[in-house]
């Protein structure tokens, strides 16, 4: 009996080391860049343009712009078709089973379903064969954020179809009964009601555009300009640390420029955290 | 099987008011009462399964053969009394895995005497016959009476001397409660059983002992007469019994 | 009634157009095929498939478009990467879904979110600073600290929060009834998790197991920053064959990265075809770990 509590215990300081090995990491990892970074952070740092060259001199004033610039453009891309489609799933697909309808929704889902798992070199490849030579827009925030549309509409259908179906039925039945019809219900009464689900997958969204590098890399170019049009090319942030780390000897910038994402990061998880209304992350 | 004076506390909840019951030996005692009342809770306290519930706080003794469970290891007292859940809960495991899981757990290595153990429990919850052509299929492929038998078998496995039982045939279709209420009867003779049960007639038909329950003013459960099953539903000494009985609410 | 045929009209307008959203995804994986395959063809005309992926040799400048040395470099990275995160990753899940005290898990699980929220050029750079200097210290011929062990330890890190998460729910979803049943039985709480929740969870944390193979394969930033980009088949240097480990490498992600920029005609159409392939790798890879996790988190 006491070999079993033995091993029991054993077993288990093994999965806390575990669990705290974790949080060491997460700690060791966000901490060096912080700490590796931070002294560099100043005023002048965020509003002064990199000057380009080995030094890698200057700011991140112009890779904010474009980040921004890109964020925003990105999103406008994707949310329309996006939270369509999840609507279209979660509100209106239940009664087709079995008709022709039903076999279109099947090979709807499975297109989300491969495009979420598709790498984000390979959006980048596709950006760089249809955006920037195809059409001919050549390295500029507009294929930069086609490609990046792509990239993220499966996070805003899978998020938002969560968001919606986690809205009580009650409500729906409501509404219906009331005599609204299914758009009505879904416009006025469901979509509403599913805002803070909604909203927190946008927000990851624009979490993962921040981060993305590949894909960005081969449709953006690297210009260390503030962009003038969507036309332009540049650099995010994401993108500049690399080019600070691998052409420039300037680390401590490019650690700089890692603190403000980490940092944005940070502030992202727990404004998701915040707006769920939990600090525990609990599954679904 | 006993306890004096115990409460049970979810929290600042009370939800079981100083009870205090004389369990006899190899006999079947039912407890019987309105849903809400307790009688689950109960039970759980005889193998401390309410241990699983944060916050979860005890007054009083329950004891098992003079001992009480709180003193005692509880892997060891869950092994002297086992539980059959309301709910079949086979694992997603052969029949004789299932069965064999208790005594692996406690010592039984050798494959052989695995075997013996699980044809002498299967055979003693009735279910030897109808699976002993193939023990390795799974445990969720049998019926909803058959895996309740299973799950009977498997406690029996680990040669516990008592049984408890939570609603154990509430999930059956008739003919599987039949069977399992023939099953009790022949349990008895080794094990000392312990059943909750929300049917009356159940009660009526299977138990040597009944206990009635019912929640006070404050909603906690109290004890209000145990007596032998005869006794209870022929001649209960107290008006609520006999309310509860003739099914004057319920 | 005019009203109300206008509202039909929208409701029916609606419908279709919230259709079309929905096969957006097809469309644009449809396009992406077409496109990325159509830029790979001329390299699959010219040079053919089957030498491309059995030849060991990349040098363009020859017309040599081998990428098997690639293919084993992503290969070997990924595994490393599976071999140092997995354990730690179900270790974490398991403490979180049955060891950890509700409070701890409330803090632990956060953090592991967070690592999933880092960009992974900002794990390059740590792997710059942190990692490869570390590992520059295992003396080795040619060991520069750039290679399979860097790449593999950042790759880890980097899969950790899918593997344990996923994982965890899978443990999470096994029914109560198992653990009830087993502590019911008399075993401890180390016996239930190891021989009844874990079993019944496998089929998800397989599927976890995959899914984060299926990320470690796609990523290249941070491949790029610390594996060293040689071409070349991973080898031991000295005699000890673990040494492989610290070979220089490149994965097929960064075999399309580090060139794309200037590479044109045939090259540029090599690299389109890498591309092809990895994505025909991930999509076998996913699918796999999608049919396993509907199989076991039910």
């Amino acid at each position: 009996m006491n070999r079993r509590k033995l091993s029991q215990n054993a077993a288990f300081s093994l999965f806390w080391a575990a669990g705290i090995m974790s949080v060491l990491i997460m700690a060791v990892v966000v901490g060096y860049v912080l700490v590796k970074g931070l002294p560099g952070i100043s005023f002048d740092f965020f509003t002064t343009s990199p000057r380009g060259g080995l030094s890698g001199e200057g700011g991140i004033y112009s890779t904010i712009v474009t980040t921004f610039y890109l964020v925003v453009v990105t999103l406008a891309f994707a949310i329309p078709p996006g939270v369509g489609a999840a609507v279209y799933f979660s509100e209106y697909s239940g009664s087709t089973v079995g008709s022709l309808t039903g076999k279109l929704v099947n090979l709807a889902r499975f297109g989300v379903d491969t495009l979420a798992g598709v790498p984000s070199i390979v959006f980048g490849l596709f950006g760089y064969a249809v955006f920037v030579t195809a059409m001919n827009l050549g390295f500029s925030i507009l294929s930069a954020s086609m490609a990046g549309a792509c990239l993220i509409i499966p996070v805003i259908i899978r998020t938002t179809e969560d968001a919606l179906e986690s809205v009580p039925s009650g409500y729906r039945e409501g509404s219906l009964a009331l005599g609204a019809n299914r758009w009505e219900t879904t416009w006025k009464v469901v979509l509403p009601a599913a805002f803070r689900g909604i909203s927190t997958g946008i927000l990851l969204s624009a979490g993962r555009i921040v981060s993305e590098t590949a894909i960005f890399f081969v449709t953006l170019g690297g210009s260390y300009r503030v962009p003038h049009s969507l036309m332009s090319g540049g650099r995010t942030m994401a993108l500049h640390v690399y080019y600070l780390a691998m052409e420039t000897r300037a680390f401590d910038r490019a650690m700089s420029t890692a603190a403000v994402l980490v940092g944005l990061v940070v502030v992202m998880n727990l404004g998701i955290n915040t707006i769920t209304g939990r600090i525990t992350g609990k599954q679904r | 099987m006993s306890t004096r004076n115990y409460s049970l506390f979810y929290g600042g909840f009370k939800a079981l008011n100083r009870i205090s019951i004389q369990i006899p030996s190899n006999r079947i005692t039912a407890f019987i009462g309105p849903s809400g009342c307790g009688k689950s809770s109960f039970l759980r306290s005889f193998n401390r399964m309410n241990d699983l519930i944060p916050g979860v706080t005890t007054e009083g003794e329950v004891c098992i053969d003079g001992r009480n469970v709180a003193d005692e290891d509880v892997v060891q007292l869950r092994k002297k009394v086992g539980m059959v859940f309301q709910r079949p809960n086979p694992f997603p495991k052969s029949v004789f895995e299932n069965v064999a899981y208790g005594p692996k757990l406690h010592g039984v290595k050798n494959r052989s005497d695995l075997a013996v153990v699980v044809e002498k429990s299967l055979k003693r919850a009735a279910l030897w016959d109808e699976v002993k052509d193939d023990l390795h299929k799974s445990g969720m492929s049998l019926s909803g009476g058959q895996q309740q038998r299973l799950c009977i078998a498997r406690a029996i496995a680990v040669e516990p001397e008592v049984i408890l039982m939570d609603e154990p045939a509430s999930a059956l279709d008739p003919v599987a409660t039949l069977k399992i209420e023939e099953l009790m009867n022949e349990l008895k003779a080794n094990y000392t059983i312990a059943i909750v049960t929300h049917n009356m007639q159940q009660a009526a038909r299977v138990s040597d002992y009944t206990a009635f329950m019912l929640t006070d003013e404050n909603r906690a459960g109290n004890l209000i007469e145990f007596g032998t099953t005869k006794q209870i539903f022929t001649t209960p000494s107290d008006t609520r019994t006999e309310d509860y009985i003739t099914g004057r609410f319920g | 009634m005019t009203f109300g045929t206008k509202r039909d009209c929208t409701q029916k307008i609606m419908r279709t157009v919230l259709l079309v959203s929905a096969l957006t995804s097809v469309l644009i994986v449809v396009l992406i095929f077409v496109f990325t395959a159509g830029r790979a063809a001329p390299a699959f005309h010219e040079i053919g498939i089957w030498k491309m992926v059995s030849d060991t040799t990349w040098r363009p400048g020859s017309g040599e478009f081998g990428i098997l040395a690639m293919i084993a470099g992503s290969g070997i990275v990924t595994l490393g990467a599976v071999l140092l995160g997995v354990p730690l990753a179900l270790g974490s899940a398991v403490f979180l879904a049955e060891i950890a005290p509700e409070w701890i898990a409330g803090a632990v699980r956060p953090s592991i979110e967070l690592l999933a929220g880092i960009p992974s050029v900002v794990y390059g750079l740590f792997g710059m600073a942190v990692i490869v200097p570390m590992v520059r210290t295992i003396p080795a011929p040619g060991n520069a600290g750039y290679g399979v062990l860097s790449a593999s330890v950042v790759l880890a890190v980097m899969i950790l929060p899918t593997v344990t998460s996923i994982s965890e729910l899978a443990i999470r979803s096994v029914p109560a009834g198992y653990r009830e049943g087993s502590l019911a039985l008399g075993a401890t709480k180390w016996e239930t998790v190891r021989r009844v929740l874990i079993p019944a969870a496998k089929p998800g944390i397989v599927s976890a197991v995959i899914l984060g193979l299926g990320r470690a394969l796609g990523e290249t930033v941070a491949m790029i920053m610390v594996i060293g980009n040689s071409a070349i088949l991973p080898a031991a240097s000295t005699g000890n064959p673990l040494s492989i480990f610290l070979s220089r490498a490149r994965t097929l992600t960064g075999n399309i990265a580090v060139e794309i920029s200037y590479a044109t005609g045939v090259h540029e159409s090599a690299l389109f075809a890498t591309g092809v392939v990895l994505f025909v790798l991930i999509m076998l890879i996913n699918s796999s770990a999608a049919l396993l996790l509907k199989k076991g988190v039910r």
